[in-house]
């Protein structure tokens, strides 16, 4: 086995047993490693054809393709998994991201037959309660946020926004506005914002914040000309706080003959409590794998429908359930509609169940709590670290996320990143950090409503154990971090260079069987 | 509510230690014509065993697709999913886990989409692939964007035989765009994609199997696209006919799309799938979404990171390559844990059983008077063309317990020369007991 200088095994080429740190956390060496072309974890009949209709077109190159057997696989993806933190392993604080307790009974209702058995494209008098609970989660989403319609389809928060950006287009189209090329985006936006402005053809605007992390409607006013067609605006917003003057922003914007698309990343902070139908929003996305608990698997699935005013509603894109006379139908094409689809079929049922799900177990009472609680979670980190920590917005209290800065580490040697890594040999996953981008050195922290006082108090205690030691010029704690997790730190700067995306057999390793 | 875990003397405590008077001090921000000035009319919150009878009477009034001769297909298709992938996903450091910012304590998920890239190169026959898109419609509509990043030119030319739904969601990525060419699809299979390539093309989108179930010739399309300097999309959505099709990637294609759904992800009703896309080494810099690189950490152990960021929204932000955010990492390893388990050996066998299926089908359909199978090569998918409106005749043998594939006016509305055609797929799970049930009721039907 190799070893590298401080004597311990590389992991590279190694199999099964070795260990790195500890005896019972192997390292895991790649399927490709362990597996080969003959090896199968499936028992499938193996049928001769003994004639085929593929005309000429069947395979000749080889696939080169690693199996496993059953067992095999069940360790393998065991134990890269115990290599991964998560939500039910220990808490989450990223800001922005919304990492709350997934329920169980969520995934158990996903499974069942009657939902994640059914195809697309099968007759509609066979899906009913499909369409009944595509139906009953519109409803909800409409009533929470006091609009006029809901796109269920898009497949994430970004696709969503996507989604939202092209109604705002067709709608200043078919007004006869296609002249409105300018999209406003504040500073302080997730970059997905300006990102999507840009990919419908928009020029981004930004417009300041102010000093105290909100955005003033004179700004925003002073951006306005009849050249702009919407503002994307996150609220609460990435600083964690909410927009006082919203309503005056949006009546600006409406005046001035633009839309206003909401960034609805952050509303669980508010559902229940507020909502923004009633600020003026045109529309807004909502991430159901966020606000709604349907788990973030790695990085997705998502699921981002699109709640929409009266103006945009027409605008809503294929496919929308709507109540016949009998039963209900699924609307599928429309005739010159503006937009048609964003996908190819109806969204992301598996996620719509979960969400529902959800809603019914907390209720609309039990989901106004809950954003209460996540707003009360984040207000008490922030008042216990305060004094330790700086905070760059300290004007209003903070939403579901508690915004700190890196001025508190001003002399010490200590960057975010490195006291993001510290926190891992403490036990916790980093909160975000360098963002929003308004804030040097952010670090964002979201607790949500799942985390109990117990451990916000732990949270805080290592927090505090950490600001402390910092400032005391400890920093090895911190530059060396993280030294107790599966890897030290990662060669990003080699990643990116020298890019190596896939494996590649080494001369030495002969495929099995040419 | 047995997901909040705060007793209202917490709350209390917590507030006195914030010093607010109560949780509205807390929305002080909020306009006060915004702040609870509404009555929600929604339920209250419900005890488990409530919730789920409430979900279960919804599912029951749904028609699965295990309960009965099944045939549907057009872009997603029923296959088995080995019990040990939904047992592996559900594992709460898989199922539970956000997207891999900290890599030193991601790398489970780093390393499975490492594989993951490793496997959809292998099958497509390209250098490399993503770690994954939404799914395989919108990652067409990537790869168009994509080409012309890569090309500098404007025209795309979508084969007719590309399903319509992601014909439609192109189209709406490219709204209004006069170089955006989509061809009429035709059930006979001819095309003539390759006439409308010209010096300003940036590449021609063919789907194969086509939305029909024809094969088509890859080769040749390469060819042509080529030598005028544009490139070659494949769009595949039944990404198992690869255990049996030669790959694209040896067939001169430039950028590979398919829906991933086939392995290890049920029907779900439409979601959530899995884009995969796969490309020559050369265009990476151009490729959306996600990729997950090789690299060491400070003690030179072998590790792996999310890389080539500078493509990406939160740092290019509005020159980003796309405003993708998530893919669909629990998807991507449904998929990869479902291809370890096949191998080699077994993706082969899966591809020869639905291929066999299928010709068995075509067979015992084509003896059905009133049906004429419009295919002369097919993977697992083909389209029959009956002697009767087909939609009303698919509702009639649904009433009968048999959801006999997709009647293509369903995909195609306006369009009365498709009237009569049926879209019927075959795979692993279609057994001779639910093809002579088919073929008894379509004779009757038909008679």
């Amino acid at each position: 086995m190799s070893m590298n200088t401080q004597g311990r095994p590389t992991g590279i080429g190694t199999l099964g047993t070795s260990a790195s740190g500890s005896a019972l956390l192997p390292e895991e060496p790649l399927l490709f490693e362990m597996g080969d072309t003959e090896h199968s974890g499936v028992d499938l009949p193996d049928v001769e054809l003994t004639r085929d209709r593929l005309g000429g077109f069947g395979r000749k190159t080889k696939l080169d393709l690693a199996g496993v057997t059953e067992p095999e696989a069940m360790r393998h993806y065991v134990r890269l998994s115990r290599l991964n933190h998560s939500i039910d392993s220990g808490m989450y604080p990223l800001g922005s991201c919304t990492m709350k307790h997934n329920p169980r009974l969520n995934e158990k209702m996903a499974r069942l037959p009657g939902f994640s058995d059914i195809h697309p494209l099968q007759p509609v008098s066979t899906v009913q309660g499909a369409l009944e609970l595509m139906n009953e989660l519109s409803h909800w989403l409409m009533t929470l946020t006091n609009t006029a319609a809901v796109a269920l389809s898009p497949k994430a928060g970004a696709h969503g926004e996507l989604l939202g950006m092209m109604a705002i287009k067709a709608a200043q189209e078919a007004k006869g506005e296609a002249h409105r090329t300018i999209v406003l985006v504040p500073e302080s936006a997730h970059g997905t914002n300006p990102a999507t402005a840009a990919f419908l053809g928009y020029s981004v605007k930004p417009v300041p914040a102010r000093d105290d992390g909100t955005v003033d409607v004179e700004a925003v006013k002073a951006a306005l000309s009849p050249e702009v067609a919407a503002i994307m605006l996150t609220n609460p917003n990435t600083c964690g706080l909410f927009e006082p003057q919203v309503i005056e922003i949006a009546r600006a914007v409406h005046d001035a003959g633009a839309f206003f698309y909401c960034d609805g990343a952050n509303f669980n902070a508010i559902m229940g409590v507020v909502r923004p139908g009633d600020l003026g929003i045109d529309a807004m996305h909502i991430n159901l794998h966020k606000t709604f608990s349907t788990p973030h698997g790695g990085g997705g699935p998502g699921a981002g429908p699109v709640v929409l005013s009266e103006a945009l509603a027409p605008f809503a894109p294929v496919p929308f359930v709507r109540r016949g006379d009998a039963s209900l139908e699924l609307v599928e094409h429309i005739e010159d509609q503006a937009l048609g689809r964003v996908t190819a079929f109806h969204g992301q049922m598996g996620m719509y169940v979960r969400a529902l799900t959800y809603m019914l177990s907390h209720g609309g009472d039990g989901l106004a709590q809950a954003a209460q609680d996540a707003v009360l979670n984040a207000n008490y980190i922030k008042a216990r670290l305060q004094h330790l920590f700086s905070v760059p917005f300290p004007d209003y209290p903070t939403m579901h996320e508690a915004l700190f800065d890196d001025s508190f580490l001003k002399g010490t040697g200590v960057t975010t990143l490195d006291f993001a890594k510290a926190m891992i040999d403490e036990g916790f996953h980093p909160m975000t950090m360098y963002f929003p981008l308004v804030v040097h050195g952010a670090m964002l922290i979201e607790p949500t409503e799942s985390e109990s006082k117990q451990t916000l108090d732990r949270f805080c205690d290592v927090m505090a154990e950490l600001a402390t030691d910092a400032k005391a010029g400890k920093s090895n704690r911190f530059t060396s971090a993280p030294v107790k997790a599966p890897r030290r730190r990662l060669d990003e700067t080699r990643a990116a260079r020298q890019p190596i995306l896939r494996w590649e057999r080494p001369a030495e390793l002969p495929r099995a069987a040419e | 509510m047995r997901y909040l875990p705060h007793s209202d003397h917490e709350r209390a405590d917590m507030l006195g230690v914030i010093g607010a008077a109560d949780i509205d001090a807390l929305f002080s921000a909020v306009p006060k014509a915004a702040l609870n000035n509404f009555v929600l009319d929604l339920p209250a919150h419900s005890p488990e065993f409530l919730v789920e009878a409430h979900m279960r009477a919804l599912a029951g009034k749904n028609h699965a697709a295990g309960d009965g001769p099944f045939f549907v297909g057009a872009g997603a298709y029923r296959h088995h999913v080995p019990a040990s992938v939904d047992h592996l996903i559900q594992r709460s450091e898989w199922l539970t886990a956000y997207t891999p910012y900290q890599p030193e304590i991601s790398q489970g998920t780093l390393q499975m989409l490492f594989e993951f890239q490793t496997q959809v190169a292998k099958i497509t026959g390209m250098d490399v692939a993503n770690a994954s898109l939404y799914d395989g419609s919108t990652g067409t509509a990537e790869a168009v964007l994509m080409a012309r990043r890569l090309t500098r030119k404007n025209k795309i030319v979508l084969s007719g035989g590309l399903h319509p739904h992601y014909r439609d969601v192109v189209k709406a990525y490219l709204k209004n765009d006069p170089d955006l060419v989509c061809l009429s699809p035709s059930p006979n299979g001819q095309g003539d994609i390759l006439e409308q390539i010209d010096g300003n093309t940036a590449a021609i989108v063919v789907q194969t199997p086509d939305f029909y179930g024809h094969l088509r010739d890859l080769k040749a399309a390469a060819d042509a696209a080529h030598a005028r300097g544009a490139l070659l999309i494949v769009v595949i959505t039944e990404v198992v006919s690869l255990g049996l099709l030669e790959a694209p990637g040896a067939l001169g294609a430039d950028i590979v799309v398919a829906e991933g759904q086939s392995i290890g992800n049920a029907l779900n009703f439409g979601g959530p799938y899995l884009g995969l896309m796969a490309t020559k080494k050369e265009f990476i810099r151009q490729m959306p979404g996600r990729l997950c690189g090789e690299t060491v950490d400070a003690d030179g152990n072998r590790g792996f990171v999310l890389t080539l960021s500078t493509r990406e929204q939160h740092i290019r932000r509005e020159k980003a390559t796309s405003n993708i955010c998530t893919n669909s990492g629990l998807c991507a390893l449904a998929f990869s844990i479902h291809m370890a388990l096949l191998g080699e050996a077994g993706f082969t066998r899966l591809a020869r059983l639905n291929h066999a299926n299928a010709i068995a089908l075509a067979d015992a359909l084509d003896g059905v008077p009133g049906v004429d199978v419009l295919n002369d090569t097919f993977f697992n998918e083909m389209t029959i063309r009956v002697t009767q409106p087909a939609a009303p005749l698919v509702e009639r043998l649904a009433r009968r317990g048999i959801l006999a594939g997709v009647p293509v006016s369903r995909l195609l509305p306006g369009d009365a020369s498709v009237d009569d055609l049926i879209i019927l797929a075959a795979t692993e799970l279609t057994t001779k007991a639910d093809i002579a049930a088919l073929v008894a009721a379509l004779t009757e039907e038909l008679a």
